[in-house]
């Protein structure tokens, strides 16, 4: 039994896999947080479709390499992103529906750009992440990803809260509010590139929601939603990938259900906030 | 004059508020125009006019969160910038997201921001500062207290702590009193008397006409444009408040 259990743990792909799990999956569990004071989970997801247009051009003009993928899938996110806004503010829109417009219409474009250009077998990996399949540069990169995000978010914490918490009068004690909610967002679509090759864009957004999600229902603390939300998704995430090999299932879809396991149990259960905690 | 204006005990010196001409616009909507008065410290001045008259709107561009399309808005002489620390706008409690988990304490330590900055840890000045404004509103039981388990009362007092120990001079209130229970009403009015007394400016919007005179020193009756700004005995009359709401109380369209 012990054999079997830490088996997985022999293969070098296994290791490099759990590793990468766990970075990816603390990286976005702290910043679930942000997006779930934000509530911006809509909008994060939105954007996570947006990303696949921006990579199958990147492979198009510059091959598949570590950064072409990363880079399409910014340039794209900003572009859709950033569109929204222009779309919104020079028409009676509000940004959502715009938004919904620009992603669902890139995403279609992604697809079929994918289908075209001879990548189809990689097509399943770029929409559901293929963890096994990442290597060194891959984790390197997310690691360098996840000092930066944590680095600057950790930095900017206070105004950031005041921000989230009341713009306006965050704005009255001299928070660029506008600047701040900017470099945010640009923030949360890094972490959320970095999770691509673990989860794949149809489902990062769990990845970034999720964390956070749970462990507001558990606690009222900021600090523990935060680092709460970064320590779950980290165990959670190499915990998934380690059940996806004994279980033959795959890793991304694993990860994301695991998460959505563990939101139900505190969802039902939390002492304080759960629908049964608080029947009692 | 009300001899609390000749000079600001709270700083030992006395400061105007003056706005002239003041014109907000939203998109083609002329929100305010023409708004012009101007008082000073140790006032409590009361905002009045119907739905949609520009209250909050007032309230916002002397905050600094406005664009003025036209006049100018001076504190103590000079252009009120996109913020300062000397004034303090507290939202109205509905517009606030209740549920965010942070403590009273929490809220009332942002507004020792302008001094700590981005980053720097809080110095004893700092502390002093929020434990003192925690003192005064009353609220040292609560401060560890999630800001979602306070009554309304309470909700407005950690507003009002936050004002405090940001050492604002100017304190910008929107419907303070909205929503609240009758001891909580009592209890906010001799706050907000004992504050204006200690030499700061309070400009509150108000609705119920009933507690206009236990509170406010000086009335604007405002309809987009201020229809008349004074002493409470002088502008809170029968006439001036038909003027403002119309006789039919209709909304402003």
């Amino acid at each position: 039994m012990i054999d079997w259990l830490l088996e997985p743990l022999n293969h070098p792909f296994n290791q490099r896999a759990i590793l990468a799990a766990l970075i990816i999956g603390c990286t976005n569990g702290y910043a679930s947080a942000f997006v779930v004071l934000r509530k911006s989970a809509l909008k994060v997801g939105s954007l996570s479709h947006a990303l696949l247009p921006g990579i199958a051009v990147a492979i198009l003009v510059a091959g598949l390499n570590d950064w072409s993928a990363f880079l399409g899938a910014l340039f794209a996110a900003l572009l859709i992103g950033l569109g929204s806004l222009a779309v919104s503010r020079g028409s009676r829109l509000d940004q959502d529906s715009a938004l919904a417009i620009l992603y669902t219409a890139a995403f279609s474009g992604g697809i079929i750009l994918l289908r075209r250009i001879g990548v189809t077998q990689e097509m399943e990996e770029w929409l559901f992440g293929n963890i096994m399949g990442l290597r060194d540069g891959d984790l390197w990169m997310n690691f360098w990803i996840s000092c930066g995000a944590l680095g600057l978010l950790t930095a900017l914490h206070r105004p950031l809260l005041m921000t989230l918490f009341d713009a306006e009068v965050a704005a009255t004690l001299g928070v660029p509010v506008r600047a701040l909610n900017y470099l945010l967002m640009a923030v949360l679509i890094v972490v959320l590139i970095s999770s691509l090759q673990a989860v794949g864009c149809m489902l990062a957004v769990g990845l970034l929601v999720a964390p956070a999600a749970t462990i507001y229902l558990l606690t009222d603390s900021t600090n523990a939603l935060f680092w709460g939300g970064a320590l779950l998704g980290g165990l959670a995430a190499s915990f998934a990938v380690l059940a996806g090999w004994w279980l033959n299932i795959e890793q991304g879809p694993a990860i994301v259900l695991v998460l959505g396991a563990i939101f139900g149990i505190s969802f039902l259960f939390s002492p304080k906030y759960g629908l049964l905690g608080r029947a009692r | 004059m009300n001899p609390a204006h000749e000079s600001c005990a709270h700083c030992g010196h006395h400061h105007e508020l003056q706005v002239e001409g003041l014109a907000v616009r939203y998109r083609e909507l002329d929100a305010l125009r023409d708004v012009s008065f101007s008082t000073s410290c140790g006032a409590c001045v009361a905002l009045i006019g119907p739905n949609g008259a520009g209250k909050s709107t007032l309230l916002k561009a002397i905050a600094g969160l406005l664009p003025v399309a036209a006049g100018r808005i001076l504190w103590r002489g000079t252009r009120v910038a996109r913020w300062s620390r000397e004034i303090a706008y507290l939202p109205q409690r509905e517009n606030v997201d209740w549920h965010f988990p942070i403590t009273v304490r929490g809220v009332v330590r942002m507004g020792r921001y302008p001094q700590a900055g981005w980053w720097r840890p809080f110095s004893k000045t700092d502390e002093a500062a929020i434990c003192r404004a925690i003192d005064m509103m009353g609220l040292k039981d609560l401060e560890n207290r999630q800001i979602s388990q306070l009554s309304g009362g309470q909700q407005q007092r950690v507003f009002l702590a936050r004002a405090l120990a940001q050492e604002a001079h100017v304190l910008l209130l929107d419907e303070p009193f909205t929503g609240l229970d009758r001891p909580s009403k009592t209890a906010l009015a001799e706050t907000l008397r004992h504050l204006t007394e200690e030499g700061r400016l309070v400009i509150a919007s108000h609705h119920d006409m009933d507690t206009v005179r236990g509170i406010y020193d000086e009335v604007l009756l405002l309809r987009r444009h201020a229809v008349a700004f004074g002493p409470v005995e002088e502008v809170f009359t029968e006439a001036k408040l038909d003027e403002t709401f119309g006789t039919d109380g209709k909304e402003v369209a």
